[in-house]
């Protein structure tokens, strides 16, 4: 029995064996595959892609003999003119299609045609001319104009609307600096109508380039049609709303994960996407509304869920959704473009892209994979899984980038107007273009000008991308009429520069106290304020301090500023800081010099701040304002103060200072300082409110804080102490 | 496979030999006759196992000889002369018109699979083949480097992309009739529906067009030498012309600065218009210029190649290209040239004359910061507008001109990986490659730092702060703080981080009564870093760190470090601060706790920071230094000032003249800073930390933030924050 027992173990052993092996087998195959994978990664040489042993010819040859034959053939010169007459329409480039000739080296000026009576225009496009006229790229004599803006509205031109401009081809066609629409840009929101939205603009724009919203891939001429978004009829004109976003929470998750509300068109061009919405809809975090309601005769397209998606709809509050959710879905309309997009923006809702072929806007400048999810129609099933994909490190970023983007390019119609005229500027200037860091990082293309240097090293706001922080950069005085001695001893001091800025002759050679750095005197041209700042290029370091003649400052209170600037190179640093506060009884803006627990500006008369503000200051200021300062001889540090916080955001720093100086300084012992004039104080009071309304809005951020040396007041031995004079009385 | 096989025989050898062993009792005759069965049934079973694997052992040899084949063992396909045309490329085609998205499928490694083709040799109806070269080597480089990649299936039902083995990377050699209907041979085609042909040489005499003319229907092209009016923007892919030199000649990577040339013009085949153009610029600016040509009295062949002249002195190229800062590449016949890939590959900065050239890989790389593009019609000024750059700005650009080359350019399978990683980019956008990955040399993604929190924001006051109280068993003291703290106006959450787990917390009415909500968080662990754990329950941005024995802060002092918090939220804003310094005769860094007049370091014992900073902590830091400091019980406080400070390249803000925790006067050890060896640990974990982040990422300032009128004199009672403590 035992025997027969054994029997049957060996066989079943046998059988199990069998078995094993027959799995073994099965995986045979599969362990082949793996060869392949690991012979992907080069350890192996049997790659799917045989090793030929024999030689191979080279695809190009040594000598390219048709090259020559073709040179003598054609001439370069003719080839560029064959492209110009054959590139036109829809194949238009900058160039083929733009008169470079008309824009005079550095000079990017736009005209506006006068409007002609009679002519409605709506209020969106006297917007935009109003825009243009005052930037500093107007111009109103149409011989110094590269570009030609018209006065015929063609925002709408959807054949439906009550905007419709009629006879726009024979008032176009009549225009005596037409030209065939060379060096015109056309602005354009809406085009086409029911049922098909083509993006015909129903008359013959020529050469002209088009600034137009929900432009598709297809018809966009790449670097020559500048695709704009789509804004509504209530966007602000100057300063806008800021972006709500307030805080960065972490985890960056909202209480929706994906939300859209909005209109269902049922049937014809461009409803497929928002009718299959309701598939992805779970109720819970991601949520899809759609609406059959709106038309007169929705009634009679009613499809079966119409009902349903109705109720549903009716459930939600839009503005909450938008302020509750991580992302938001922005799929396409009956055109490419819709409100949402703008609206997602600014809400700091992660705008999910779901309108293929629309060429997103300012695409040619802005990375919008930093700011966007690009989803595609054809995936809308993969929408919710992909957004739960990202990680939570991603979605912060691209919240914050919505934005910056929001605030730099979209918050108002002068942005989006002004972004679009220095697109086309950099264009045409090309060697003075911005870069794309530029553009995509704080503080935006419009507060970059790439006329300062080509260098993003020679800017106060790049260090950290480029690695490092300004090491020992030397400083600049830069003295109004004449220094004081104790400047001069500061250790980084690197060259002065005094703006003899009077009516009075400059003082003998011999008088100038001996220094042992380069003193250049400029002598002012015009006498005026604004001179203060102007971009000399005698200053040729990074950090600038301006010196009224009458400052008194020591050698230490510079140095210790000097290493503060070091750590916030955008800012002013300054001594004597100075308040702004709303005046809710007389609705405006007022301006206090009381010692107060806050802050938000510093005064120029002794500051430290990064040279590219005088170029700013000079050059993206329009005329209006540096005239008033001029005239009033007032009011250029609130200026200053005012431009530096709009580009920063954030406010300047005060630093610690002696305590006769705020005596001093302040003029009650100087006489014939502009400080003792009983206006000076109402003058800047009507400054800031001036300025605030060229701004759009306050850019003054108030700080409750001051920098002081690290041991200052400490009880501690005075020799301890690397800045011991600003201690003392 | 095989091995295993072995092994498993050797052991069931083992096995019967140790049969009798195991069958003592068994008779002898018996015995033999189990001895045989088994050994029959064994090799029985290893017969089934051979056949099992055999076969496949078989294919796979076959496999390996065919990889030494030759190409003309390739089958051949003869193309009859009525076979299908495509139609020419359409101009409109756009990824969401022309590419089947869904072959590419949801992929949750975000990696498009692309098949190649086998090579096949097409000839026509009499035999004549439809390339005069056949497979070129830098084609067959390329294949080999997309199979050897992870984009590579063999599987052609898995495919999103397919990559024919027909070599159109010259259209000169190509007919372009036959090779139109060998591409719609492909049994794949499809319209040429996510096909994706490489070209470098487009067109040919007499007009030499932009674009490959071989008829192609909806296929990709990547393509060397686009114009603005061929290239499909977002559809296609602009690649170099690859130059062959470049896998010849070795250039060391030359440091930038001045270079002995201003600009230099090596290319031999330049219309003699713009030759006479050069000339005169040569004229006017002299020495700063060097115009070659090619030289008249060498032979023809590759030697001639690696020769450039002018007025009979001879120079090596391409190692010339390396003496000069600028050099030119104008355009010939075609945009594309291949002098392009030499110039960036000598470090020279490329000056692209060339008008409406899509330059290569323009939608990811950023070539303002590699070139300069003057239109054809300035060449005259040339001189003037490259001698108005920077200084600065030409050797950033020597630096990114080589650093273009070699990720991008220097071989074949960079420009396939490249062309692939775009098209890639395009079908999963999220997962995109970003600006910085693709455009910042691995010197400067080292050194520059991408705040997490890099939007200027000043967050409002009203969510306030959480603080967070680490604590072990100090009741009292901890009960102490509680009331301190909570009189801070902004504060909005106490949370206790109970350390002890061989103690509960005392019952909940024993807590002080505040007026703010108060939990208590046990952890599993007596560890330092739970201190900086994320826990959900702080629901405000700003976390306030604070030890439990920290009774001296003023009310005063805590708002006001709030405030400061508030303007610096990705800054650590501290009370005491501490230094790192560098001590010349050890060599090494060395933690300083005087008074000096410098920070770099504040202590967490008592700070604010952002909430983001828990989850780096918890879960980024790098290396083992969390391990490290819960090993140690100590610098947790360094690590994270070395953290925050490595993310944002930003120094801490110290607040207030406070110097220490302690109060002056209790010189007494229980604190454990006084201690000795405490102070050389803290030193060992700043050079520990630093040579785990590779770098010393503090940041040294003088300065700290006091209230706007402090000291100053003015009443204390119109002061928002009159009591700040003392030191």
């Amino acid at each position: 029995m035992q025997a027969k027992k054994r029997y049957f173990i060996l066989l079943s052993a046998g059988a199990c064996l069998v078995l094993l092996f027959y799995f073994g087998g099965a995986q045979l195959p599969a362990s082949g595959r793996n060869r392949h994978d690991r012979s992907r990664h080069g350890y192996r040489s049997d790659q799917p892609w045989p090793h030929f042993s024999d030689p191979l010819h080279q695809f190009l040859p040594w000598d390219q003999p048709d090259t020559e034959e073709y040179n003598i053939h054609i001439s370069p010169r003719q080839k560029r003119d064959v492209n110009t007459s054959v590139y036109k329409g829809k194949r238009c480039r900058m160039d083929s299609c733009f008169d470079f000739s008309r824009c005079k080296k550095n000079d990017f000026k736009v005209y506006v045609y006068p409007q002609q009576k009679g002519e409605k225009i709506s209020e969106s496009y006297q917007n935009i001319l109003s825009t243009i006229e005052g930037s500093r790229f107007y111009t109103s004599d149409p011989g110094q104009a590269c570009l030609f803006v018209l006065s015929l509205d063609t925002l709408d031109r959807d054949q439906l609307s009550p905007q419709y401009v009629h006879n726009l081809k024979t008032k176009v066609q009549n225009l005596p600096l037409w030209n065939n629409g060379r060096n015109h840009l056309i602005f354009n929101l809406y085009s086409g109508t029911w049922p098909d939205y083509t993006e015909d603009l129903g008359f013959d724009i020529g050469q002209a380039m088009l600034a137009k919203a929900s432009i598709s891939t297809e018809n966009f001429r790449p670097n020559f049609d500048v695709s704009i978004p789509l804004f509504s009829k209530e966007h602000p004109r100057t300063g806008g709303e800021r972006g709500f976003l307030k805080y960065n929470s972490i985890p960056p998750f909202r209480k929706y994960m994906l939300v859209f509300k909005g209109k269902r068109y049922l049937t014809g061009i461009g409803s497929d996407t928002r009718n299959a919405l309701y598939h992805v809809h779970n109720q819970e975090d991601v949520v899809l509304l759609t609406t059959c309601k709106h038309g007169k005769d929705w009634q009679k397209h009613k499809d079966a869920r119409c009902d349903k998606d109705n109720a549903e709809y009716d459930k939600y509050d839009y503005r909450e959704m938008l302020h509750n959710s991580t992302f938001c879905l922005v799929p396409r309309g009956r055109r490419l473009g819709s409100f949402r997009f703008l609206e997602a923006l600014q809400a700091a809702c992660v705008p999910v892209m779901l309108s293929n072929g629309w060429e997103l806007p300012f695409s040619e400048i802005i990375n919008w994979n930093t700011a966007a999810v690009i989803g595609d129609e054809r995936l809308l099933l993969q929408i919710p899984s992909t957004v739960r994909s990202i990680h939570q490190d991603k979605i912060l970023a691209l919240r914050q980038q919505t934005q910056f983007l929001w605030e730099a390019y979209f918050s108002s119609l002068e942005k989006i107007v002004l972004t679009t005229l220095e697109i086309i500027q950099d264009r045409v200037l090309q060697q003075e273009s911005r870069s794309s860091v530029m553009w995509n990082s704080h503080p935006g293309g419009l507060f970059a000008l790439p006329q300062y240097s080509a260098y993003l090293g020679d800017f106060p706001f790049y260090y950290a991308t480029l690695g490092g922080y300004p090491s020992c950069q030397s400083i600049n005085n830069s003295i109004k009429s004449h220094f004081t001695p104790a400047a001069v001893a500061s250790q980084f001091r690197h060259i002065i520069i005094v703006l003899w800025n009077c009516d009075k002759p400059l003082p003998a050679k011999h008088r100038w106290p001996a220094t042992t750095v380069p003193v250049i005197v400029i002598e002012g041209e015009n006498k005026v304020m604004s001179s203060r700042f102007l971009p000399y290029e005698t200053i040729i370091t990074d950090a600038v301090l301006s010196l009224d003649e009458d400052t008194v400052l020591s050698t230490t209170e510079v140095d210790f500023a000097f290493t503060v600037w070091q750590s916030f190179p955008e800012r002013l640093v300054g001594y004597p800081a100075r308040s702004h506060f709303w005046d809710s009884n007389k609705e405006r803006w007022g301006y206090t010099s009381k010692w107060t627990n806050d802050y938000s500006m510093v005064l120029t008369g002794a500051a430290i701040y990064h040279r590219y503000y005088h170029f700013l200051y000079t050059n993206f200021l329009p005329a209006s304002l540096k005239g008033m300062v001029d005239q009033l001889a007032n009011c250029e540090d609130i200026l200053m103060n005012f431009l530096v916080s709009a580009v920063t955001k954030l406010p300047p720093i005060k630093v610690t200072q002696k305590k006769q100086y705020k005596e001093t300084m302040m003029g009650q012992s100087s006489r014939a300082s502009r400080w003792a004039d009983p206006d000076h104080f109402a003058q800047r009071q009507t400054c800031m409110n001036k300025f605030a309304s060229w701004f759009g809005g306050m850019p003054l951020v108030h700080s409750q804080m001051r920098l002081d040396p690290v041991l200052f007041k400490d009880q501690v031995s005075i020799l301890r102490k690397k800045y011991r004079d600003i201690e003392r009385l | 496979m095989i091995k295993h096989c072995l092994l498993s025989m050797c052991a069931s050898g083992k096995y019967t030999s140790r049969g009798p062993a195991l069958i003592p009792r068994m008779k002898t005759k018996h015995r033999i006759y189990y001895i045989t069965l088994f050994s029959v049934v064994l090799l029985g079973l290893i017969a089934t196992g051979m056949f099992q694997f055999w076969p496949h052992s078989i294919e796979s040899t076959a496999e390996w000889s065919l990889d030494r084949r030759s190409v003309h063992d390739a089958p051949l396909v003869r193309l009859p002369v009525s076979s299908p045309i495509p139609e020419r490329g359409d101009l409109s085609c756009r990824m969401h018109t022309c590419f089947d998205v869904y072959r590419c499928g949801y992929n949750p490694k975000n990696r498009i699979k692309v098949y190649i083709y086998p090579l096949q040799r097409f000839v026509d109806e009499v035999g004549v083949p439809i390339s005069s070269t056949g497979l070129s080597r830098e084609y067959n480089d390329l294949l080999s480097a997309i199979s050897d990649s992870d984009f590579y299936t063999d599987d052609v039902t898995r495919a999103c992309l397919f990559v024919p083995s027909i070599d159109v990377l010259n259209q000169n050699s190509l007919r372009i009739r036959e090779t139109a209907q060998a591409l719609a041979m492909l049994p794949r085609w499809d319209k040429g529906m996510n096909h994706l042909l490489f070209n470098m040489l487009p067109g040919g005499p007499p007009d030499y067009s932009t674009a490959l003319d071989v008829p192609r229907d909806r296929a990709l092209l990547a393509g060397g030498g686009f114009s603005t009016w061929t290239y499909r923007q977002g559809y296609d892919v602009s690649i170099p012309v690859y130059s062959p030199l470049s896998a010849d000649v070795e250039l060391p990577e030359k440091q930038p600065g001045p270079r002995r040339y201003f600009i230099l013009s090596s290319q031999t085949a330049i219309h003699r218009e713009y030759r006479a153009e050069l000339e005169r610029l040569k004229e006017e600016n002299g020495e700063a210029l060097l115009l070659l040509d090619k030289c008249s009295n060498l032979s023809q062949g590759a030697a001639s190649a690696r020769k450039r002249c002018y007025k009979g002195q001879v120079f090596d190229y391409p190692q010339i290209l390396q003496e000069s800062s600028f050099c030119v590449v104008l355009r010939g016949a075609r945009l594309g040239q291949a002098t392009l890939s030499d110039v960036l590959q000598a470090g020279c900065i490329p000056v692209i004359l060339a008008d409406s050239y899509i330059l290569p890989f323009s939608e990811v790389l950023d070539w303002k910061r590699a070139s300069v593009v003057i239109p054809e019609e300035k060449l005259p000024e040339m001189y003037t507008i490259l001698k108005s750059i920077p200084h600065r700005q030409v050797e950033e650009m020597q630096r990114q001109t080589r650093w273009f080359w070699d990720a991008y350019f220097s071989s074949m399978k960079a420009i396939g990986m490249t062309a692939l990683e775009i098209i890639n980019d395009r079908i999963y956008p999220y997962a995109a490659r970003t600006y910085e990955q693709w455009n910042n040399p691995p010197v400067v993604k080292w050194s520059s730092v991408n705040s997490p929190l890099f939007l200027p924001l000043i967050p409002p006051r009203s969510p306030g702060f959480t603080a967070v109280v680490l604590t072990y068993d100090r009741i009292e003291s901890l009960f102490r703080v509680i009331t301190e703290i909570s009189k801070v106006p902004s504060l909005a959450k106490l949370l206790v981080v109970w350390n002890n787990q061989n103690k509960s917390p005392p019952e909940e009415s024993l807590w002080p009564k505040i007026a703010v909500p108060l939990k208590v968080v046990r952890t599993k662990e007596n560890k330092l870093s739970n201190r900086f754990f994320p826990y959900d329950e702080i629901e405000t941005e700003a976390v306030l760190a604070i030890d439990d024995d920290i009774i001296m802060l003023t009310s005063d002092e805590l708002q006001f470090g709030y405030e400061v918090w508030r303007e610096f939220p990705d800054r650590l804003v501290g009370y005491p601060g501490r230094l790192h310094l560098w001590d010349h005769e050890m060599g090494k860094w060395k933690y300083e706790s005087e008074w000096t007049n410098e920070v770099s370091m504040v202590l967490t014992g008592a700070a604010f920071y952002h909430k983001y900073f828990n989850y780096l902590y918890t879960y980024k830091m790098p290396g083992d230094i969390k391990n490290w400091v819960d090993a140690h019980m100590n610098c947790e406080d360094i690590a994270m000032n070395f953290l925050v400070a490595n993310i944002t390249g930003k120094a801490p803000i110290k607040v207030t003249p406070r110097k220490k925790f302690k109060c002056p006067e209790c010189t007494a050890i229980d604190g454990l800073s006084l201690d000795q060896t405490h102070m050389v640990e803290r030193s060992e974990c700043i050079n520990k930390f630093a040579s785990v982040f590779g770098t010393m990422p503090l940041k040294v300032v003088e300065h700290r933030a006091d209230p706007v009128l402090y000291k100053d004199d003015f009443p204390e009672k119109l002061k928002s924050f009159p009591n700040i403590g003392s030191l």
